[in-house]
């Protein structure tokens, strides 16, 4: 038996539609090693929507439901009330979202769900910007960034936002659990999935994901930049247990910011002066984290 | 048959419906005048008298996207809605239609914003006609729980498997008591046994509900939902009379005349007004008028056979839209004129726009909706907003 | 790819269950990854990192690609700990 750092079970078939180095590819296929067969997932429209290749095909190794745009946290309780009316108790529900489907148009249903203790994993794959439409800016683009919404022709035209903090949001609801994860650190990936699956309640998983046309790079440097948004400082891994803040990694020393976004075409108008503008709050938010972890373990539930 | 009589409103009607029908989740979420259909479903649920999951969903979109979901994975769901939340799950309507969601829905039929109004009128449902979902019409609270197990018994026909509204008029219906038998527990039942669609998730099966489909598959999979319709004529009209043999009422299959036999002019009423209208009818046939009334129960299907007969036997068909689709005349009148084309003897037709926003349909009204189309020419108007007040000035074409 | 004839094919829900693999990606890729195992200490970088599950750990634990699944992406190459992987024109 090879030893391998993650299960090695596939509940994903090739063949799908993914773009070459395609990140929410990955984000999907460590979800399932982490939640197994015994899933019902739901998807809204998203690029995983059409990655499932068309009809009569399906990708996944388990039951899939498309759902609404909007609703993924209605789909979400809707399935898990069907399976507690049918008395079927060994089955998890996951929804899977992109970060227009989650912290935008899907933001209402994902606080319904969260708030009326849903039992269920709601998974948003962020891959910063409505990327199945075409690369339009979401509320979880990054500031900074180029979008076809944000052309970034000028000064000033790229994204002005910072970017929504769903951790935020998700901790005010008092959740059970929240992580962060990369596809960059596979076996933190699936450790964060297999302690949710283990917990009762609605737990949210945030997962960073790059996309080559829509970050433009060159598709194999998808892992290198799924670490280096983490060692930057800029996509934290942590989770949120109870209110408690722990943060997984911690670089001696966070990689510099403009060397992550040397990488990405999207970051290439940027004067180095915002640059360095972003590098400072990044630093500032870091600091903050270490503050707030260490408050949230006598005073749990502050957000950040 | 042991009878259990309990004064109820239609919307209570709905609620004891829906715990007869046994469904598995409700979805819902409140709005005026629909709110005591859900107050009395969670009062159930509270007393341990309705052993279902309650979602109490964060909207109308919500509510209906979880019964679709719900219903993916088979369980048989209830909700119920009106004008603006209505409106609200448009979206979701052609989702239910199209993954072949035998959800049933109550609507209390309720004007729509803007203005803000409570008030009865059918825009909220008509603007759903094209969802692919049963409509059905009540016009009492018997019928209103009646109709909600006939849907269920429509709606899981395997050749259907359709979703069904069922609709009420605001407050006439809604707010308004009356004496209703509540079928016991093991009729309904037997009547409406839990049925699984083969068109569902399973646990442990690699299968995607949903999907997306090119150019080359869509046409023929769209035809496929029209075909569920055009079975669901068959499934109402069987329904109803299943529902006779079992409990010992029927409400008239699809379109239920009165006085239709020997009419020289008939008038299609839909929803409370046709009770009103009844009493006019049995006046003026009095003094000598043939008139008669044929109530559209279901309006998807649409009933054309129907239509048709009747078209072809009277003089003059009035139609009563209590909507408006901005079209070329109100939605129902439409839709009979239309499908009255194809016969061979053509009435002259009318549409009498009335009840809008909740305008009362008076007896006085419906006179004189049955004296004009008693009088009616050839080459008279053939819209009328009836009772709308208007400047002096302005002439109406009646010859 | 399976046809419909009539709409009597089509079910009446739409479920899809044709497992995606019956479509071959191959005619994706502009490179292939040419894996030379001499190197190779069977850390499985390569097969953890594929976005397609076209990198399969065979009988005696070596990676292997599937090549009819392979889109060319070259995260395997550029991962290896060993480049045992090098990204070349496909033919």
């Amino acid at each position: 038996m090879p030893k391998t750092t993650i299960p090695q079970q596939e509940l994903m078939y090739s063949g799908h539609a993914a773009c070459p180095g395609c990140g929410a590819a990955l984000v999907m296929r460590y979800l399932l090693k982490g939640v197994g067969e015994k899933t019902v997932m739901t998807i809204p429209a998203c690029c995983w929507a059409i990655i499932s290749g068309p009809f009569p095909r399906t990708v996944l190794k388990i039951p899939v439901l498309d759902n609404a745009f909007e609703a993924t946290g209605a789909s979400i309780s809707g399935l898990r009330a069907a399976l507690d009316a049918q008395g079927v108790k060994d089955v998890t529900v996951v929804g899977f979202a992109g970060d227009g489907g989650t912290a935008d148009i899907g933001i209402q249903a994902l606080s319904g769900m969260i708030e009326r203790n849903t039992d269920a994993i709601y998974v948003m794959y962020d891959n910063e910007a409505y990327m199945n439409t075409g690369i339009q800016r979401s509320s979880s683009t990054p500031f900074g960034a180029w979008t076809t919404t944000t052309p970034a022709e000028a000064e000033g035209t790229w994204k002005l936002e910072p970017k929504k903090s769903m951790l935020a949001i998700t901790v005010a609801h008092k959740i059970p659990y929240v992580a962060t994860v990369s596809i960059g650190y596979p076996e933190d990936f699936v450790r964060k999935v297999e302690k949710a699956k283990a917990i009762k309640g609605p737990r949210f998983i945030h997962a960073f994901s790059p996309c080559p046309p829509g970050w433009k790079y060159s598709p194999e440097q998808t892992i290198k930049l799924s670490r280096m948004g983490v060692d930057t400082g800029i996509f934290p891994l942590l989770e949120v247990e109870n209110g408690v803040y722990k943060v997984s990694r911690k670089p001696s020393k966070r990689t510099p910011v403009k060397d992550y976004f040397a990488l990405q075409g999207r970051f290439r108008h940027l004067p180095d002066a915002v640059v360095a503008e972003i590098q400072a709050n990044t630093d500032k938010a870091w600091e903050n984290l270490m503050a707030i972890e260490e408050f949230s373990k006598t005073h749990p539930w502050c957000t950040f | 048959m042991m009878m259990t009589k309990v004064v109820m409103t239609g919307n209570y009607a709905q609620s004891y419906a829906a715990k007869l029908a046994r469904a598995q989740v409700v979805a819902a979420y409140p709005i005026t005048p629909q709110t005591s259909i859900v107050e009395k479903i969670a009062e159930f649920v509270a007393k341990g008298q309705f052993d279902t999951q309650y979602i109490k969903v964060e909207s109308e979109h919500s509510a209906m996207q979880a019964c679709i979901s719900e219903a993916a994975l088979g369980s048989r769901t209830y909700t119920a809605t009106s004008s603006q939340g209505l409106l609200l799950m448009h979206e979701l309507l052609f989702w239910a239609a199209g993954q072949r969601a035998p959800v049933v829905m109550g609507v209390v039929n309720r004007a729509v914003a803007p203005p803000w109004t409570i008030w009865t009128d059918h825009t909220d449902s008509m603007a759903q006609r094209d969802t692919g979902w049963i409509q059905y019409y009540c016009e009492s609270n018997q019928e209103v729980l009646d109709t909600v197990l006939q849907a269920y018994h429509v709606a899981e026909s395997t050749d259907v498997l359709l979703p069904a509204m069922v609709m009420e008029d605001a407050f006439f219906l809604s707010h308004t008591v009356e004496a209703v038998d509540v079928p016991p527990q093991e009729k309904v039942d037997g009547f409406i046994p839990p049925k699984r669609s083969p068109w569902i998730l399973e646990l442990g099966k690699e299968k995607k509900l949903g999907s997306f489909m090119m150019p080359d598959v869509y046409m023929e999979f769209r035809y496929n939902v029209a075909r569920g319709m055009m079975a669901a004529r068959k499934r109402v009209l069987e329904a109803d009379e299943e529902f006779e043999r079992r409990f010992g009422r029927n409400h008239g299959g699809l379109l239920p005349e009165y006085k239709c036999d020997d009419a020289d002019v008939v008038l299609m009423t839909i929803g409370t007004a046709s009770c009103t209208a009844r009493e006019v009818i049995d006046e003026m046939r009095r003094e000598g008028k043939k008139v008669g009334l044929a109530r559209m129960r279901v309006f998807r299907p649409f009933p054309q056979d129907e239509v048709q007969r009747l078209a072809s036997h009277v003089r003059a068909l009035g139609v009563l839209d209590r909507s408006w689709g901005f079209g070329f005349s109100g939605p129902l009148y439409t839709e009979v004129a239309g499908a009255a084309y194809q016969g061979r003897h053509k009435p002259l037709m009318k549409d009498y726009v009335t009840g809008i926003g909740g305008r009362d349909i008076t007896p006085p009204v419906l006179r004189g909706i049955f004296t004009d189309l008693l009088g009616l020419k050839e080459g008279a108007q053939e819209t009328d907003w009836v009772g709308l007040r208007r400047p002096e000035k302005e002439v109406l074409r009646n010859a | 790819m399976k046809t419909f004839k009539s709409y009597a094919d089509v079910p009446e829900a739409p479920l899809a269950d044709v497992p995606s693999s019956e479509e071959k990606t191959s005619g994706w890729r502009s490179n292939r990854p040419v894996v030379d195992l001499k190197n190779c200490t069977k850390c499985y970088l390569c097969w953890k990192y594929c976005p397609d599950v076209a990198i399969a750990i065979n009988g005696e634990g070596w990676p292997e690609v599937k090549y009819d699944y392979c889109k060319g992406c070259g995260i395997c190459a550029e991962e290896c700990a060993r480049d045992c992987i090098v990204m070349e024109k496909e033919v």
